[in-house]
């Protein structure tokens, strides 16, 4: 048991150190090997990422600092950051809820209720635009009603801000049901016994437990909500300045051959997924430094 | 954590109140992709001949995109207080579907409420390689034609019906000799962009193609930004007459209150003002003093009209691109 | 309470949370997804087959589902070489590359879109290269499953990671002693207890290929028939005031999403029946946030 804990937590240094003889292969077959996961990676994942800020710096850093003076890209950011700002708190309080229930309780139709959570990661975005359309669009079933009423969904900043929560809905509830899940409800218990409230035992003892999952949960939440684009791109109307997220900018630069501006703006949600990366990292090695005390308990046990 | 929520709601309903200040006022204008130049110029000319003429404080925002997308997103509820689209059919499908205006409304304003007009013109590579010079040598085996797809951009459309167009007259109306140009045409189409713009950029930028089908408009201003030792313009024969339409949204103007305005903002198209913008812009004007002062910025070339070769828009939609419509019958992809 | 609790439990919260879970799934969610099915259920089925077996619709669904599945195939092979050399090896920069691996879930689809087409078009850093072999990259259907590959690269990768980290070596070792060679260790002890994970992961990959739609729409050249990918048909239907057979064909999707989504659960269980008795257990008490639970 123990030793599983040790290989996981220093599997770099381990997993290495272990291996020898009949579990390694000759050095020119890892060599191989190695090579061909370095070109692989370097050819879907590196050049990709390099060809965004090369491009980006194309015509000199005057120029490309010059992208970001564009009143309408500036208010693309900014709406993409308020669209964020509201999908992300939204879908954090629905994760923590759906995590309590369905990590601390048994109940019937809880597998449902799993399967369910995951849905909009298996829906493609266009058709998750499509049904904002379709329920909200002046064709649609509450379409008539809105107008009527002057309620502007789609097309507009509420649209926009539906369809990102949809497209990451489940992030933080998907990060949040194993870990808290794994933490089992024995701490909780004995604070409830000491008498702490409900509300007590969520923040004192459940939350500081989880809480960099819950970090990794809404930076890839936040990531992905700023970059989507398909469900966005339908639901949007497309208005310069005023329903253009990031990546709907990007699109209408490129387009518009303006192609060191589209890479410019590009380059920030690249520096965004590359922060995203960077916390993820973090939060990695975090959880290690948190694990490193238990695992000393448990290393008397027996294997 | 409710209260989280509630802010949210709050701060997503503040902002879907209409942005309507008192005093000034704000058009949208919904229009397709090539007119973004045009419509700067446009707008900006018309907040001031406007606050001249009323002391009302116009702004006017723009969305460009693919025509027919443009205008299915008015259908959808985009509530455009103008809309200023590649063709006619697709205003049309506002009226239809959406009642959002009259179905007459192309006769409500000047020219078929077609405030300049463009035709479709060739861009070659420097020193046209391929020897390009009418629209035969497109189905000339072995060249390559960009042009995007007519069923989804308006642009398109118009390449495809000058193309059968110019087959038509030139086999003195024989339909089955244009069909086959048609089919050949599409052969030689190795990609099929969604709207002019990514046609374009494909040409231009990606280097693909030998030949690019587009409007006049876009070629000659495109001519003048992307660089002249790099393309040549290549005017055919003939080609077709094509008509940009623009109408006020009934159903918008009233419901906003922006009827005056909107209704100016379209005729100050057919000013003398707002033609020598158009024209600037490399749209063909109405006016005739205008169009004489800038002859010599456009091609001469014979043009013929929609309602020579097939006849009104809806009758065009049904006969060529509907689906199952001749288009689809004649595209044959891949080579 | 309408639902039974299987087990007492002294922890409080219970309805509120649960009720509050399922008043946002369903507002966010179901309601939406079911006003698609309200809505084609308004087309008669003869139209509604007309519209989904369409040669044009069915040609999408080639393009969709063939390019996702070499795509998932390409992701599979390469996932578990990637997955192994990360675990098994050491060389420089190796923690570099493990974080990255993680990039296509973090780069926006629209950049990751632009970012290929500029690589893989014939000007390009690598199409010009393929040019000359009369490779087209870009705006073909191989520019689809370059796409896609990168859309699904971390799946296969995270998902075997850490079974293949907890995997035993002394099962190896044992192996070794009896005789066998690296290569029927591999196939007889390995392969067989890292496949469930693996195969999760393929299909994980497959799942969100089929439904990607902001890198392809700039790499694919969208020519129907040929490289129209089936989100790419909707917005063409869509652009064509076809609400109806919009809505068909996104039918048609959703019940492909619901099918993998099923198929990936099955698998997941699957998956973790394996290991049951190694070790998955202490594996999640680790407590392990990085592994991508994330992942679909």
């Amino acid at each position: 048991m123990a030793r599983t804990i040790t290989l996981r937590t220093t599997s770099r240094s381990a997993a290495t150190s272990v291996a020898q003889g009949a579990t390694l292969e000759s050095p020119w077959v890892r060599w191989t090997l190695t090579s061909i996961a370095i070109v692989f990676l370097g050819l879907f994942l590196f050049m990709p990422l390099a060809v965004v800020f090369v491009s980006a710096f194309g015509k000199g850093i005057a120029a490309y600092f010059a992208s970001f003076r564009e009143p309408d890209a500036l208010a693309a950011i900014r709406l993409t950051l308020l669209a964020a700002g509201i999908a992300v708190p939204m879908n954090l309080v629905f994760g923590v809820a759906a995590a309590w229930a369905i990590a601390k309780f048994e109940f019937i139709g809880k597998s449902l209720l799993i399967t369910l959570i995951d849905l909009p990661f298996s829906v493609s975005p266009v058709v998750s635009g499509l049904v904002y359309v379709l329920i909200f669009g002046l064709q649609g079933l509450l379409g008539p009603w809105l107008r009527a009423h002057d309620i502007k969904i789609i097309f507009a900043v509420p649209g926009i801000v539906l369809a990102t929560i949809f497209v990451t809905f489940p992030f933080v509830a998907r990060e949040l049901i194993p870990l808290i899940q794994a933490q089992g409800n024995d701490e909780e218990e004995a604070a409830l016994t000491l008498g702490a409230s409900g509300w007590q035992t969520f923040f004192r003892v459940t939350l500081p437990n989880v809480k960099w999952g819950l970090v990794y949960g809404v930076i890839i939440c936040n990531a992905r909500a700023m970059g989507e684009f398909g469900a966005v791109s339908v639901v949007s109307g497309h208005i310069r300045g005023l329903t253009n997220t990031m990546p709907l900018h990007i699109e209408i630069l490129y387009n518009e051959y303006q192609f060191v501006p589209a890479f410019a703006v590009a380059s920030l949600l690249a520096l965004l997924a590359l922060l995203t990366l960077v916390v993820k990292s973090v939060v990695e090695w975090k959880s290690q430094q948190d694990l490193k005390e238990p695992e000393e308990d448990w290393s008397v046990e027996p294997a | 954590m409710n209260n989280k929520i509630w802010m949210a709601l709050i701060m997503v309903l503040a902002f879907a109140r209409p942005m309507l200040a008192q005093n000034a006022v704000t058009l949208l204008n919904v229009s397709y992709d090539p007119t973004r130049e045009l419509y700067q110029d446009y707008n900006e000319a018309f907040a001031k001949y406007w606050k001249a003429k009323t002391g009302q404080a116009v702004t006017i925002q723009q969305s460009h995109g693919g025509s027919s997308k443009q205008a299915r997103a008015v259908i959808d509820g985009l509530e455009a207080d103008v809309v200023t689209l590649a063709l006619a059919y697709d205003i049309d499908a506002i009226a239809a579907q959406a009642k959002l205006l009259p179905t007459n409304w192309q006769s409500r304003l000047p020219n078929n409420s077609s405030p300049y007009t463009s035709t479709i013109i060739f861009l070659v590579r420097k020193g046209n390689p391929k020897g390009i010079k009418d629209w035969d040598d497109l189905i000339r085996p072995g060249v390559a034609v960009i042009t995007p797809n007519p069923k989804t951009s308006g642009g398109a459309r118009w390449n495809y019906l000058g193309a059968w167009g110019y087959a038509l007259k030139k086999s003195g109306g024989d339909e089955s000799k244009a069909r086959d140009f048609i089919t050949k045409l599409y052969k030689n189409v190795p990609v099929l962009d969604s709207g002019a713009r990514g046609a374009t950029t494909t040409f231009v930028e990606r280097g693909m193609g030998d030949v690019l089908i587009a409007w006049e408009n876009e070629v000659l201003l495109g001519a003048k930004d992307l660089g002249q030792d790099k393309f040549d313009i290549v005017v055919p024969s003939v080609s077709i007459l094509c008509e940009p339409t623009v109408s006020v949204v009934d159903k918008v103007v009233d419901k906003k209150g922006t009827r005056k305005v909107a209704q100016a903002y379209l005729e100050y198209l057919y000013s003398p003002e707002g033609q020598e913008i158009a024209a600037k812009r490399y749209y063909r004007p109405r006016s005739e003093a205008v169009a004489k002062k800038y002859a010599k910025q456009f091609p001469n070339i014979k043009l013929f009209t929609l309602q020579e070769i097939v006849g009104d828009w809806q009758k065009t939609n049904k006969i060529h691109f509907a689906d199952g419509g001749l288009f689809d019958q004649l595209y044959q992809p891949g080579r | 309470m309408a639902i039974t609790l299987k087990k007492r439990s002294i922890l409080p919260g219970f309805g509120l949370t649960l009720g509050f879970t399922l008043s946002y799934l369903a507002l966010i969610v179901l309601i939406p997804l079911s006003a698609t099915f309200l809505k084609a259920s308004t087309v008669t089925w003869t139209r509604f087959w007309q519209t989904i077996s369409d040669p044009r619709a069915v040609a999408s669904y080639r393009i969709s589902f063939g390019a996702s599945l070499i795509a998932a195939l390409i992701n599979l092979v390469f996932g578990l070489l990637v997955a192994w050399v990360l675990v098994r090896y050491t060389f420089p920069g190796k923690r570099l590359v493990d974080s990255l691996v993680d990039l296509p879930f973090a780069l926006p689809t629209a950049v990751a879109g632009i970012a290929l087409t500029t690589i893989y078009s014939s000007h390009g850093w690598v199409g010009r290269y393929l040019e000359p072999l009369g490779i087209k990259a870009a705006y073909s259907p191989l520019g689809i499953v370059i796409a896609l590959t990168f859309i699904g690269l971390p799946f296969v990768v995270r998902t075997v990671q850490p079974v293949l980290e907890d995997l035993d070596k002394d099962v190896e070792e044992a192996a070794s002693s009896l005789g066998a060679n690296r290569l029927q260790i591999f196939t007889r002890v390995i392969l067989p207890a890292i496949l469930p994970a693996a195969l999760t992961g393929f299909t994980m990959a497959f799942a969100r290929a089929v439904g990607e739609y902001g890198s392809v729409v700039f790499i694919s050249g969208n020519m129907p028939m040929r490289t129209e990918i089936t989100p790419l048909l909707i917005i063409t239907k869509l652009d064509q005031y076809d609400y109806a057979g919009a809505t068909a064909i996104a039918v048609v999707m959703l019940v492909a999403s619901f099918t993998l989504l099923l198929a990936i659960n099955l698998l997941q269980k699957w998956s973790s029946r394996g290991q049951r008795g190694e070790s998955r257990e202490e594996a999640v008490i680790a407590g392990n946030p990085l592994e991508p639970s994330f992942v679909q």
